[in-house]
């Protein structure tokens, strides 16, 4: 009889990636097979819901759960596996604070509804039918979740006991997690947050900075940055300053700005806001010896002209877990 | 969709968050002087604009505010030198981030308020609160 502890992994509103992040520890997985009955993964093996409703109250140790909540099935799915774990663990930028599903929360239910059924370029028909929770075909009923008003992350709607960050989460911290369990370390205080950093990308970023004065904005298309010093000196809108580290800066080692996966550091509730904060100090729009409001606004607009979407650049992966949680309703 | 009737009974909270130099004077000053002051505003005194966080303000919004006033030292008067050109460039900023999240312009405004500019101070809060009076309430999506 089985009586190794079951482990789960479910994805909701995601893309996969986070199953690849734990099947990239390579053969350490058959460690986690040793000391885990890996008993549910949608993306992997074919168990069914059925199965976890049939089991016992906290009978599965440890649930990964990854993905953002977008329809009432994630939301069934996360109730359901909260009451079955006795760890819950949001595995992932969607679960942890909306990542990119979370970015739906800058326009409403019907406006996503529109641009995809509507008015998309390539629909032959303009006016087909709109997903509903129930049609009636001549087969029979049939039925879909319901899509939600907003993308909600895994802690808005259910407790979880320690979250990790990242998009996806780096292996080597995905496998430091499944170790410290497998050996029995403890897992630090509720609510912790398990394979990332206390400080920010720019801890482990190898570039050389100075005082930081941004004078122009570049996408990262527009100029090719030199290899050694900071990225946001040099005009990039690098995220590392106001990003978790624990990825080990990878994204900066390779020429390429950092857009904030692993989320706001320890003490910062709102990666955006603490990243206008950050640039406030940085800019420099002092032209004319004296401090002119007006002429700052036009400054500041001509700046802004290189971020087409400014809340899709500073809330990337943080949109639905930041202070507002997207676009207000009406 | 909303009435005159519905503006005339909309009560918009306003918080204010006040520079202990400059502004906090003129709030002291204006009250001494018993000058007719807006009640719908809610202060907090913060030791230069510099200090307040773009989090603070959208914490305020989150918790309720249906506008946020930052009152500093003109520029060029800041008591720290530069605290206050800090702040215009986070709130430039953080005016466009609020744009892309449906919040106008008005219901977040800086303006600089020296210790002796009472009439200015309540002139620029009375300004805000009919603002804000006829933009009516604002919600957020329900994250709990």
């Amino acid at each position: 009889m089985e009586t190794k502890p079951k482990l789960a992994m479910y994805w909701a509103a995601s893309c996969g990636g986070c199953e690849i992040a734990l099947v990239n520890i390579h053969e350490k997985i058959f460690d986690v097979m040793d000391s885990f009955d890996f008993m549910f993964c949608p993306c992997l093996m074919d168990t069914k819901y059925h199965d976890i409703e049939a089991l016992a109250d906290g009978s599965i140790a440890i649930t990964f759960f990854n993905g953002a909540l977008r329809t009432d099935e994630n939301i069934h799915m996360a109730r359901l596996l909260r009451q079955k774990s006795q760890l819950l663990i949001a595995f992932g930028s969607c679960a942890a604070e909306g990542c990119i599903p979370g970015l739906g929360n800058l326009s409403s239910r019907q406006d996503l509804m529109d641009r995809i059924y509507r008015d998309s370029l390539t629909l032959d028909d303009h006016q087909g039918p709109l997903p509903a929770t129930s049609t009636g075909v001549v087969e029979g009923n049939l039925t879909l979740p319901e899509f939600l008003p907003v993308v909600k992350t895994l802690g808005q709607v259910v407790a979880v006991d320690y979250s990790i960050p990242g998009c996806p989460p780096e292996s080597h911290q995905v496998w430091n997690c499944v170790n410290a369990v497998i050996q029995g370390h403890p897992l630090g205080a509720k609510g912790a947050i398990l394979g990332g950093g206390r400080s920010t990308v720019c801890a482990e970023c190898v570039r050389t900075r100075t005082e930081k004065k941004i004078r122009t904005l570049y996408r990262t298309y527009e100029i090719l940055p030199d290899a050694e010093t900071c990225l946001l000196e040099q005009g990039l809108l690098c995220m590392g300053v106001v990003t978790r580290d624990g990825c080990g800066g990878l994204c900066p080692r390779v020429n390429m700005p950092c857009t904030g996966c692993y989320g706001p550091p320890e003490g910062v509730l709102d990666q955006g806001a603490k990243m206008i904060s950050a640039l406030g100090s940085m800019l420099d729009l002092e032209d004319a010896g004296e401090v002119n409001v007006d002429d700052y606004a036009r400054r500041m607009d001509v700046l802004l002209e290189g971020i087409p979407d400014l809340a899709g650049t500073l809330y990337k992966y943080s949109l639905a877990g930041s202070i507002l949680g997207g676009k207000r309703t009406p | 969709m909303n009435g005159l009737q519905d503006v005339a009974h909309f009560d918009p909270k306003i918080l204010v968050f006040l520079c202990n130099w400059c502004s906090y004077a003129a709030s002291d000053k204006a009250g001494m002087a018993q000058q007719a002051q807006p009640s719908q505003i809610r202060t907090v005194r913060v030791m230069c604009t510099g200090r307040v966080d773009p989090q603070f303000v959208l914490h305020a919004f989150r918790k309720g505010a249906d506008g946020v006033v930052i009152l500093g030292c003109h520029p060029g008067d800041c008591h720290y030198k530069e605290g206050n050109v800090h702040a215009i460039k986070r709130h430039l900023l953080l005016l466009a981030l609020l744009r892309q999240l449906g919040i106008e312009d008005q219901r977040c405004r800086l303006d600089f308020v020296s210790a002796g500019e009472n009439d200015r101070y309540v002139r620029i809060l009375s300004e805000v609160v009919e603002q804000v009076r006829v933009l009516g309430p604002i919600h957020f999506p329900r994250v709990d």
